[in-house]
């Protein structure tokens, strides 16, 4: 399991993580980030491409 | 020992190259030279977070992976000189480094004016985090801020110095900011929102001196006009750092230019086997929307370029011929993705504005939050909103060339 945190005084609400991580990621109709605080381990890869393409370097996960 | 795998260039796109090469397997010799002191450092917030408050490298540092605890870094030590064909690169401190594989992850470095008498003090570009970190000292309330150049980071500039207190001046060739890229509907339109908020704009107009001394007092124009001012940002755009491949057989014309496998090219065209470029340095095609070649500077490009090259370097190396030819046939073909924060503005676009021919609002209303469509035929090349981002990025794959 995957626990996934944003630091949300960073975040910009950008959305560069959601084309990666779909299943975790999204902007809502205001367009702010919302995200699941757990993931499934499949989402691993997809979790890591996010933290990497993440502009402000906001999000970070544990195992 | 073997030789290792180099990699020029200690930004974002040489780090993203130096994990993925290990994330797939390549466990040998790896270096990473970079002309700055810093360790690899996120570039974004330069230009807004960093000049508005008290930030330090910490703050804007990569996270490095463990698996890079045994890549040997070179920062502070610029790449000067290369020979391809004998497979060294030459570094400013005289070490000479053979190499398996380079990588070429330069960057750009900012365009300035080149005037004689240029006073030593007040004058900025905007690029490294020790760019930004004196600028922001300079960025006191009522200082007169003269900025050249109105591009994205002009504009960005613009307004978090307008945000600091500072009155601020535009100076730009065209007639609106931000033309070229944009259009000129959404450029129209972000011009008169950030003269709302006190940013004057002085365009088709170019500079024709630097007044003052020891420091910078104002500069003078070819309207005539002369502008007093504190500060000057010259934000005139960006020049490949490709001076080190001087001498070799290889394209370097506006950046080095690259396959659609980004195996860096020979003049005659043919591909060196062994040298690759990532990242705003690298001139390549996008056949989904300009089958020409160009440098993309995106915030998305240099990442997605690395993760290829370091998949297919890794590949190549292991020597598992038939997985390197399947990475290697897959052409990159990125949908370009940019941003901007200027007020209260936040733009957000996919694919590549300029490519497209006619301009169509496809939701909202102009002057408030809005998404433009940019056309070349039936064609959707690019699509930029203000505001609207979760609708705009659903646009994300309906933009590109169908044929």
């Amino acid at each position: 399991m995957l626990k996934i945190h944003v630091d949300m005084d960073k975040c910009q609400h950008y959305g560069q993580c959601v084309f990666d991580a779909p299943e975790v990621f999204a902007l809502n109709d205001d367009d702010k980030l919302e995200y699941k605080a757990t993931a499934d381990d499949s989402e691993r890869e997809n979790v890591q491409r996010a933290v990497d393409i993440c502009p402000m370097q906001a999000i970070s996960f544990t195992e | 020992m073997s030789r290792p795998v180099v990699v020029v260039g200690a930004s974002m796109g040489g780090l993203r190259v130096a994990e993925t090469l290990r994330k797939s397997g390549y466990l040998g010799p790896l270096v990473v030279v970079g002309d700055e002191p810093h360790a690899p450092y996120n570039r974004p917030p330069l230009s807004k977070e960093v000049l508005a408050s008290d930030v330090s490298h910490d703050a804007v540092a990569f996270a490095l992976a463990e698996i890079l605890d045994d890549v040997e870094w070179k920062t502070g030590s610029a790449a000067v000189a290369a020979d391809l064909e004998a497979q060294t690169v030459t570094l400013a401190d005289g070490t000479t480094l053979d190499f398996e594989a380079l990588v070429i992850a330069t960057g750009l470095r900012p365009r300035r004016l080149d005037f004689d008498n240029k006073p030593a003090k007040g004058i900025h570009a905007i690029r490294t985090l020790d760019d930004a970190i004196a600028l922001r000292n300079e960025l006191v309330p009522g200082a007169k801020v003269v900025i050249y150049g109105a591009g994205f980071i002009g504009c960005e500039a613009a307004a978090t110095a307008t945000k600091l207190g500072a009155s601020v001046t535009v100076v730009g060739k065209g007639p609106v900011p931000m033309l070229r890229p944009l259009g000129l509907e959404l450029a129209t339109d972000i011009q008169r929102r950030q003269e709302a908020h006190g940013v004057r704009f002085v365009m088709n107009a170019q500079l024709t001196g630097v007044l003052g001394d020891e420091r910078v007092t104002g500069v003078t124009l070819d309207t005539g006009e002369s502008l007093p001012c504190d500060v000057l940002i010259e934000s005139l755009g960006s020049l490949p750092n490709t001076e080190f491949l001087a001498g070799n057989d290889i394209d370097i014309e506006s950046g080095v230019h690259v396959n659609a496998s980004l195996h860096a090219l020979r003049a005659n065209g043919e591909a060196w086997p062994n040298v690759f470029a990532v990242g705003d340095v690298a001139r390549f095609p996008i056949p989904k929307f300009d089958p020409s070649t160009r440098r993309v500077e995106h915030w998305n490009i240099p990442t997605e370029m690395a993760r290829k090259v370091g998949k297919q370097l890794a590949l190549q190396l292991s020597g598992d011929a038939d997985a390197h030819a399947a990475e290697h046939a897959k052409a990159f073909d990125p949908v370009p993705s940019f941003w901007s924060d200027q007020f209260e503005v936040s733009l957000l676009a996919y694919g590549l504005l300029d490519q497209g021919t006619e301009v169509r609002l496809l939701e909202g209303e102009p002057g408030g939050d809005c998404i433009y469509g940019y056309f070349d035929g039936d064609d959707m090349v690019g699509v930029c909103g203000i505001g609207m981002r979760s609708k705009v990025m659903a646009y994300r794959n309906k933009v590109g060339r169908t044929a």
